[in-house]
């Protein structure tokens, strides 16, 4: 039951590449987000460390794939793992930081750190094209073939599979006792310490993959959109990311998902129905999935299915 | 006799206020001893201090010869110090089954394998849930998130985290507390039958269950060590009949 609902999900995803067909580039954008949100959901949902700056990593994995495009190297998988790895030194250097003290400590390192390297990237703008954003990013073809075309389909294909290959990784990381460690740290950090488990290491391994998945989203909206600004840095994509992930439903990396989709969607609906009142329509929902219950849509489907 | 565990001076302050004073006791290989004392004496926060959970003001904790004064919460535990909470710090979310798994993983050096999943992990689990079924967990209950459980069941689950790692030296702080009378001794008997080699200190309130249990008796008194000895010897001692006399006045001669 649960296999063939995951089965159908994935199934669906690939379909809308023939059902939407005037939609890939909006579809490639869910997918990009899905992938941001699920890296979020290892942090938040499993291990239970709240964040409200992870943009700085989907930014930095945005910023690396970039810049090395621009400096003639657009191969695009090689691009997309080395954004991925400085995302994740960049989780492994910060840890130390976020998780030195108690929980709001934490968040308020998160916040500043994000906030920090949003203006340097601001300031370097010989590196970063600043204000301006970075132009001239050229991706080379997937697999030295498949050119990044207008109508988004390569974009669309690319996207989804990184986000498939990512999402599965990750489903077999929370299945093992090192995922099971993290959730008896949401659960109570202090008993993990009195079964032996040193409780900091786990977080900061935690939080250097969170970083890396983020690194690698941000490194596909880069390669896809062949364009980097400021915004991939910007507070609202670590809030958002938090709103797709209360609305899809926390610790179950398929909420994550779910959640992604639905905010990228109803965004892009509301936006062309009332471009200046969207944000209160995304509110308005929010409150309501919570009335609705906890665990968000998931939740609500789980609740549906029984 | 070589000890398990020894405190030398252990002191800690809350602000102004010394809640342990100066405590130097040992704990013998094997020990089966008590520690009493009313309310507030600093049962718990002597606890706290030798399992690292929190750190001394002045004093050094020796578990096996070695000093772990400096050592956090987790590295003493995989010295073999293992502790349970007066409070429940129980895994909510968790089954017991998934809750003592997380115990003998980390206890087998397993509990950050990250490429071989959970149900790879037999061995384990089958552990886990052997160590449950002799503390009388049903199936059911061995798998039912763990705060659907009824107290008692909770309280054993302390202690189930606390077997599956199996310690050395075992501090047990009021394990029985808020369990039924006829469910307590179970607790209580389930802690006497560890093997010989497990060093236990235990706190408890009912003299019962401490006389059944001790073979030495620790009174804590204001944050110090106020009288030691045997039960019998406690139990005639004018300083502690004094301090504790109404609470001791039910315990069986012994
Ligand atoms: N974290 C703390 N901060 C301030 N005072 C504390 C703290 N923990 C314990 N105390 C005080 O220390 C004394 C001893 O407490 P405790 O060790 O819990 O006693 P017992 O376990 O013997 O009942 C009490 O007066 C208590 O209020
Ligand atoms: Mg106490």
């Amino acid at each position: 039951m649960r296999y063939a609902a995951e089965v159908a999900l994935w199934l669906l995803a690939l379909g809308s590449y023939w059902l939407f067909p005037d939609y890939l580039g909006l579809l490639a954008q869910v997918w990009i987000a899905a992938l941001f949100a699920v890296s979020l959901d290892l942090l938040v949902g499993y291990a239970g460390v709240v964040t409200l700056g992870h943009a700085a990593f989907f930014g930095l994995g945005a910023y690396v794939a970039g810049i090395l495009a621009v400096q003639g190297w657009g191969e695009p998988f090689s691009g997309l793992l080395l954004a991925g790895l400085a995302a994740a030194l960049l989780g492994l250097l910060t840890a130390p930081l976020v998780l030195r003290g108690g929980e709001l400590a934490g968040l308020m390192v998160t916040l500043g750190l994000a906030l920090m390297l949003y203006e340097a990237a601001n300031k370097a703008a010989f590196l970063t094209g600043g204000a301006d954003g970075l132009q001239g990013v050229e991706i080379w073809p997937l697999f030295g073939r498949f050119r990044f075309d207008l109508y988004g389909r390569i974009a669309f294909l690319y996207a989804l599979g990184v986000l498939f290959l990512c999402f599965m990784a990750l489903r077999f990381l929370v299945a093992t006792p090192f995922g099971l460690a993290l959730r008896g740290i949401r659960g109570n950090a202090l008993r993990m310490a009195a079964i032996g488990t040193p409780v900091r290491r786990r977080l900061m391994a935690a939080y250097a993959v969170s970083a890396g998945v983020a690194g690698l989203a941000g490194a596909l909206l880069a390669q896809t959109a062949q364009f980097v600004s400021l915004d991939v840095l910007a507070f609202h994509r670590s809030a958002e990311g938090l709103l797709m992930l209360l609305i899809g439903g926390l610790g179950a990396l398929y909420g994550a998902v779910l959640g992604a989709a639905a905010f990228t969607v109803a965004h892009h609906l509301l936006a062309e129905m009332t471009p200046q009142f969207w944000e209160f329509w995304i509110g308005a929902a929010l409150v309501m999935l919570v009335m609705l219950g906890r665990g968000g849509m998931l939740g609500l489907l789980r609740r549906l299915g029984r | 006799m070589n000890a398990a565990l020894e405190t030398r001076g252990l002191t800690r302050h809350f602000g102004g206020f010394t809640a342990v004073d100066d405590v130097s006791f040992s704990l013998p290989a094997g020990a089966r001893q008590a520690l009493i004392g009313p309310n507030g004496a600093g049962k718990t926060t002597l606890v706290n201090l030798l399992s690292g959970a929190l750190p001394a003001s002045a004093g050094q904790v020796v578990l096996g010869g070695e000093d772990v004064s400096a050592l956090p919460m987790h590295l003493r535990v995989q010295r073999g110090l293992v502790r349970t909470f007066q409070i429940s710090q129980l895994f909510a979310e968790l089954s017991p089954l998934e809750s003592v798994t997380l115990a003998v993983l980390q206890r087998a050096g397993r509990g950050a394998v990250w490429w071989r999943p959970l149900r790879r992990h037999r061995a384990e689990q089958d552990e886990a849930a052997a160590l449950l079924a002799r503390l009388r967990f049903s199936d059911a209950e061995a798998t039912a998130r763990t705060d659907l459980l009824p107290y008692g069941k909770r309280r054993m689950l302390e202690i189930a985290l606390a077997l599956a790692l199996k310690p050395r030296v075992l501090l047990l702080d009021e394990p029985a507390a808020g369990v039924p009378p006829g469910e307590s001794r179970e607790v209580l008997d389930t802690v006497a039958a560890l093997p010989r080699d497990v060093a236990i200190l235990l706190i408890e309130h009912d003299m019962d269950l401490v006389f059944r249990f001790a073979e030495r008796i620790t009174v804590l008194a204001l944050g110090a060590v106020l009288a030691e000895g045997t039960p019998a010897g406690i139990q005639r001692h004018p300083a502690v009949r004094e301090a504790y006399l109404g609470e001791m006045a039910h315990a069986p001669a012994a």
